[in-house]
């Protein structure tokens, strides 16, 4: 599992895959902080489009990287959010701290812009 | 006979076989007639389960092992997921959304296993392990949780 990363409009961007379980976490933890670290980006958004299965690991990873964000003022944001991952999302509660976008240009101008949530 | 089909697998408590898990016990359970939801929901409620085992119980030692034990029986699915571990000391407070004993851990393994099967129970025994049993049957919404 390794998440293609990029940073733009200081919005850091992550596209993940596979299923996101705790076989997965360490690596996808140490990928994203490392990111996080070197790039300073203010904000977060994961794309799941390749992301068939998520649980509470998977989750808990997100969701730790977006406490070291949300500190500093910065946004969680998703695209391409299927059916079986929407569902643990929803039962989380973490769509109600996060916004969904209908693609990743249309994210990254909403965040850049540093829009409420 | 007590049931009509039975599943028994035994593995280390490894990341790597979370994965192997979920997906033998969704195999097994397509023996009913699940949606594809309801599937989903298994495997999360699997998920849920080994990982708590790996982490909990054995405190991430691979080397211990874990052992699901699955019933068909009259229509319903009953899935046993055991460790030999350290045990819960209080199941109401591991119960409770947000509570974990482990940093960047949500606290949120039995709220999703609760929401994901019709019923569940957790027998543990400190020092001895735990026993999470799920029950599931086709086409059921209900929810709720006992312990012992």
């Amino acid at each position: 599992m390794t998440p293609e990363i990029d940073v733009l409009d200081s919005t850091l961007v992550a596209r993940l895959q596979g299923e996101l379980d705790m076989q997965v976490t360490d690596a996808l933890r140490s990928a994203l902080d490392q990111a996080l670290n070197a790039s300073g980006a203010k904000n977060m958004l994961f794309d799941l489009r390749l992301v068939s299965f998520i649980d509470s690991s998977g989750l808990g990873v997100i969701l730790g990287r977006y406490r070291r964000i949300a500190d500093k003022g910065g946004r969680l944001a998703f695209v391409n959010v299927e059916p079986p991952v929407r569902r643990v999302l929803e039962l989380s509660g973490v769509l109600r701290i996060s916004t969904e976008f209908q693609d990743e240009q249309q994210a990254i101008a909403d965040l850049a812009q540093g829009g409420l949530a | 006979m007590e049931f009509d089909n039975f599943l028994r697998i035994e593995f280390f408590s490894r990341p790597e076989n979370v994965g192997l898990a979920r997906v033998t016990l969704a195999a097994f359970a397509a023996q009913l007639d699940y949606t594809i939801t309801e599937i989903d929901d298994l495997k999360g409620a699997v998920s849920e389960a080994v990982s708590n085992a790996i982490i909990h119980g054995y405190g991430n030692d691979p080397d211990h092992v874990v052992k699901i034990v699955a019933y068909l029986r009259e229509g319903e699915l009953e899935i046993v997921v055991e460790d030999r571990g350290y045990g819960i000391p209080n199941i109401d407070e591991a119960l409770r959304p947000g509570v974990s004993t482990v940093p960047e851990r949500l606290g949120l393994g039995f709220s999703f296993i609760k929401s994901f099967v019709d019923r569940l129970e957790i027998i543990s025994d400190p020092g001895k392990g735990t026993r999470v049993i799920m029950f599931k049957r086709p086409g059921s919404q209900s929810s709720d949780a006992r312990t012992n």
